[in-house]
């Protein structure tokens, strides 16, 4: 620390505050679409911080991380659609009904291991997904449109594009702190452990189970607000939202930043996004580009952009 | 007679048509440093995975200061003062040597659902690890990664790890497996010193260590106990010369 930063701090650092002046230039240059982007890019960044808990610091593999954020978002759209605006009730149940969610999933799906893990969060996931496309009350396949945004009395206005997009920047850097805070606690020190090597952890004392399922339902909830924040983003849920190949972009997020490093996922999710967006551009086979350039980033750049600068601090 | 700490009754473990352990009976009496012995084969680490939780046995019923713990998991085993050491290393190599300490006195200091302080600045913890550390003579590598330890060195501390949970009983599989002659000299006065404090099953290929060191040795061939007594008893037994210690010259002779 008194040898001032190292790389890594340093993309942080400048990550953070790139993030903060965003409005800034948006509004100098006029471009909105550049903060309507960031505005995703932040929400996802969040989903993909959470699922790094589990991921990166816990070894638990979900391939299901998707489910939380349409739950979060049909628990907003649901409650919209019946008459409750009040942000005050809508983001708490979002929040309490992924984590619901996640304890029954997480007790199930937490008996397994390896590759048998991921698939029955990918399952679990999926299924979600069927019961959404189900809810013919709240539009089935095509999804449900919100008509108004979580009402917060007067608190912070979400129709304000600059005032949501620092609403979901605040959530985003809380749920960071958040998660720095937890894996050097106690709680995270057991997790880690567990990842590294269980039985040992159950030889000296810990019941395994117990702490990894917190640990899953904590992962879980954040990632449920991040869906309440997407929802009244994009002012439309739908089953979509949960589909497995986003879930997959949430894992290629976390892979790309730096599985089980702090600030990985957000670098992962803006590099993902942004390369996305600007691929997209120039050409519509932009799939075809990403892909491979994906692989040659987890096949050379090993532990992802965090761990290549972690390497370069080391000289 | 007084309870023994650990009694063992007629453990059966099969492994297919295998039976790698076969009735075995055994008491360890308070203050005991119990050996085992036996061939590779005999069933000596089965036995031990079944005390610590990580194997199920088929029959039999494990007690531990009187109290049947023989459908226990693992971590209640611990908390009720059961420790081991594993004979092939097994530590968390990628946090320092202090961590894995640490965390072991964690693991016995109440729960761990605290989230928010920062547990590496818990003087309790820390100073408990230091201590386990400096018994085992590892105060000099304390925030070092386990995956840069030596092997003698990670021997050492998979016994400040089981030290630190402050066990009744410790289960030590092969402390000197894979160790040259000084390491192995210093693992041998380390126990002396411990066997003062703490009740030890110790399971050890290197006999010149188990008859310095037990009170008692049981040997083990082919999944049964086939003698137990005192070192001096062992040394004469005929069963046990023809199985085992016939093939080790040396021991015979010195004895």
């Amino acid at each position: 620390m008194s040898k001032g930063l190292n790389a890594r701090q340093a993309v942080a650092a400048l990550t953070v505050a790139g993030l903060v002046l965003l409005p800034l230039y948006s509004h100098l240059t006029g471009n909105i679409f550049v903060l309507t982007l960031f505005t995703r890019i932040v929400i996802l960044a969040m989903a993909a911080a959470s699922l790094n808990l589990i991921m990166g610091y816990g070894g638990m593999m979900s391939f299901g991380h998707a489910a939380y954020l349409g739950i979060g978002g049909y628990a907003v759209g649901i409650l919209a659609q019946e008459g409750v605006g009040s942000g005050f009730i809508q983001w708490p149940v979002a929040l309490a009904a992924s984590a619901l969610y996640a304890v029954v999933i997480g007790a199930l799906s937490l008996r397994t291991r390896g590759v048998y893990f991921i698939m029955i969060t990918l399952a679990f996931a999926q299924m979600a997904y069927y019961v959404a496309s189900g809810l013919a009350r709240y539009g089935g396949d095509d999804g449900l449109t919100i008509y108004k945004r979580s009402d917060f009395s007067g608190l912070v206005d979400l129709s304000n594009r600059v005032q949501f997009y620092y609403l979901c920047l605040a959530c985003l850097l809380g749920a960071v702190f958040l998660i720095w805070r937890i894996i050097n606690s106690r709680f995270g020190l057991v997790v880690q452990g567990l990842r590294s090597n269980e039985q040992r952890m159950q030889a000296i004392g810990f019941p395994a189970k117990r702490y990894r399922l917190v640990c899953f339902v904590i992962s879980g909830t954040l990632c449920g607000l991040a869906g309440a924040l997407l929802a009244n983003n994009t002012d439309f849920v739908s089953p979509a939202m949960m589909y497995w190949t986003r879930s997959g972009d949430l894992m290629v997020m976390v892979i790309l930043g730096g599985m089980g490093t702090l600030f990985g996922p957000v670098a992962g999710a803006v590099a993902f996004l942004v390369l996305e967006e600007v691929l997209s551009q120039v050409t519509e086979y932009w799939a075809l580009i990403m892909g491979p350039l994906l692989l040659l980033i987890v096949l050379f750049g090993r532990g992802g952009i965090m761990g290549t600068l972690g390497r370069l601090d080391r000289g | 007679m007084a309870e023994p700490l650990l009694r063992v009754e007629k453990l059966v473990r099969r492994f297919g048509g295998i039976i790698a352990t076969d009735h075995v009976s055994l008491d360890v009496a308070q203050g005991e440093l119990h050996a085992i012995i036996g061939p590779n084969g005999a069933g000596k680490t089965t036995l031990i995975a079944q005390l610590t939780g990580h194997l199920t046995p088929n029959s039999g019923s494990i007690w531990l200061g009187g109290r049947d713990i023989s459908g226990l998991p693992a971590y209640r085993r611990s908390a009720l003062g059961l420790a081991r050491s594993f004979q092939i290393t097994s530590l968390l190599t990628d946090f320092t040597a202090a961590d894995n300490v640490a965390l072991a006195a964690q693991a016995h200091d109440g729960h761990s659902f605290r989230f928010f302080a920062d547990a590496r600045k818990e003087r309790g913890l820390r100073e408990a690890a230091h201590a386990a550390l400096e018994r085992v003579g590892l105060t000099h590598r304390a925030d070092v990664l386990v995956s840069r330890l030596s092997h003698g060195e990670q021997r050492e501390l998979e016994l400040a790890v089981a030290l630190a949970t402050r066990p009744k009983l410790l289960l030590l599989d092969e402390p000197m497996a894979g160790l040259g002659a000084t390491e192995s000299g210093r693992m041998v006065r380390l126990l002396q010193e411990l066997r003062r404090e703490v009740s030890i099953v110790l399971v050890e290929h290197d006999m010149e260590a188990v008859f310095a060191l037990a009170d008692r040795i049981s040997v083990m061939v082919y999944g049964r106990v086939i003698a137990s007594g005192l070192p001096s008893e062992i040394r004469r037994n005929e069963e046990v010369k023809r199985a085992y210690l016939g093939e080790q010259h040396v021991v015979v002779r010195h004895g």
